[in-house]
């Protein structure tokens, strides 16, 4: 591990001041990215600036839904009541990931930025883009059993391996942040992730030293008719080959509105906008969920030994959502 | 850089490189070898400890994350000499082999069980809405719990029994 000084600050205006103004400096939550990341030479920060102790450690139930602090463990979101109440596939998707032990230590913003699982992005000794931008994908040629079909490009095929961002992406979840200058500002979830494209390295819609102070979830009432599934090589403790957050709202047998997002098989939380819209004023069949799933894989690109997933997310989304209609509320 | 490590509810002054992990600074520097190394990268949970009563990875915590935090290793948990319930149920039950795991599995398992009486779930409960009972909770509940906590000696069933045992002897009392 490279040298850093270690900092700490009072407020989180000062710890976007401390990171901005230094190239080379990180802000440190749970350090289950950082520090695992450090340890193998893939992140080298000379300074980290701990952000766990500037007040952004609660959870706010208002009217318009509810304000999650960043620094808030991955634990205490999942188990907040309200939010096992009001948003079942919240809770799901973050407790289907990691274990307690990591899920304590975690928090939802560390979620948000956790960066790729890819084997080739741990290994500083592999061509990646994504960390060192313009030496090539030793992925797209090698062993991709868990990579990318949605979003990919030539550059980059890494999956995002968060389960939680899944979950908020249906949620329609806003990121908010400050700025060194003191200025806050918010990010719709959608907008927030980037799909590798020509420059796999740009991975969020950060500013340097801009860090998050809070998220919100909106109001939904339809979410309380949502699941999240997420299909593994292990019962526990594994990152998803597949996973899906479905929001339903039903009338009768109709769907009024559906909400479908995908994990482990893009290379950002997933949001299948066609497929949500294909939904709506349809019956809420087992046949018009594949019918769903088909628009949702539409222009998925598979490699060498990752064709399985494309299948597999289909049935996938078929089960998560007959699981939301068949639940007993 | 200087530092307090609350551990035990012994505070000690450190000064340590800032690179030193807890486990690290538990081990290296305060002599408290029972919080074992085993990955080294938070895939195994040999390195478990409890943090303001929080199971946490001693391994990917930088010691100097952990001023004015207090942290409870294997060596803080027996009473005087008598162990606690865990440990003994442990003992009782068979549930180790070479022991190399055991201590991250003991802590683990002591926060388990005050987590399932604060009813909280896990992902294989059935029904999020309602507060999982200790009296009835499930094999698989127990294991889904403890998933963080590899044996390569697989003595997984005992481990349960263990678990399970803690569990029924406080719903009876």
């Amino acid at each position: 591990m490279n040298a850093f000084a270690f900092q700490r600050v009072a407020a989180a205006a000062d710890a976007a001041s401390a990171v901005s103004g230094r190239r080379g400096a990180m802000f440190l939550a749970g350090g289950t990215t950082l520090v695992d990341l450090m340890k193998v030479d893939v992140l080298t920060p000379d300074t980290v600036v701990d952000v766990r102790h500037l007040g952004m450690s609660s959870i706010d139930v208002t009217g318009d839904g509810i304000t999650v602090g960043a620094a808030v463990s991955n634990s205490q979101l999942a188990w907040h009541p309200v939010v096992r109440e009001r948003y079942p596939v919240l809770s799901e998707a973050i407790l289907s990931g990691a274990t307690t032990q990591i899920r304590n230590m975690a928090t939802v913003a560390g979620n948000i930025l956790q960066r790729t699982r890819c084997s080739y992005f741990r290994d500083v000794h592999a061509s990646c883009n994504r960390r060192q931008p313009g030496s090539g994908c030793d992925a797209i040629e090698g062993f991709n059993r868990g990579h990318a079909v949605l979003g990919v490009s030539e550059h980059c095929i890494a999956t995002h391996p968060s389960d939680m961002c899944v979950a908020m992406a249906v949620l329609d979840v806003d990121i908010h942040t400050v700025r060194a200058d003191g200025t806050a500002r918010s990010i719709p979830f959608g907008e927030f992730h980037q799909a590798p494209g020509d420059t796999p390295q740009i991975e969020v819609a950060l500013e340097h030293g801009e860090l998050i102070t809070h998220v919100v979830i909106p109001h939904l009432s339809a979410a309380r008719r949502s699941h999240y599934l997420k299909v593994r090589d292990r019962a526990s403790y594994e990152f998803a080959l597949a996973s899906a957050a479905v929001v339903l709202d039903l009338e009768g047998d109709t769907i009024r509105a559906a909400r479908l997002g995908l994990g482990g098989i893009a290379t950002r939380p997933w949001r299948a906008v066609e497929a949500e819209h294909f939904l709506t004023g349809r019956k809420a069949s087992d046949e018009t969920f594949r019918d769903a799933a088909e628009i949702a894989l539409t222009g998925s690109v598979a490699r060498e030994h990752n064709h399985f997933k494309i299948e597999l997310a289909k049935r996938t989304i078929v089960r998560a959502y007959a699981t939301a209609r068949d639940a007993n509320l | 850089m200087r530092t307090t490590l609350r551990v035990n509810s012994t505070t000690h002054e450190l000064s340590v490189d800032s690179r030193v992990t807890l486990l690290d600074a538990l081990r290296d520097v305060l002599g408290l070898t029972g919080t074992k190394k085993g990955c080294d990268q938070g895939a195994c949970g040999a390195c478990t400890v409890i943090i303001d009563g929080q199971r946490v990875l001693s391994c990917l915590t930088l010691v100097a994350m952990c001023e004015g935090q207090d942290v409870v290793t294997i060596e803080g948990l027996a009473t005087g000499g008598e162990l606690h319930p865990m440990q003994a149920a442990f003992l009782h039950c068979d549930g180790f082999q070479c022991g190399y795991c055991t201590p991250g599995q003991i802590l683990s398992a002591v926060c388990a069980v005050q987590e399932v009486h604060a009813g909280v779930p896990s992902h294989v409960t059935r029904n999020l809405r309602q507060p999982v009972n200790a009296a009835t909770l499930t094999d698989e509940e127990i294991r889904e719990r403890m998933s963080g906590n590899l044996c390569r000696c697989a003595a997984y069933p005992n481990i349960v029994s263990a678990v399970r045992q803690v569990l029924l002897n406080e719903v009876q009392s």
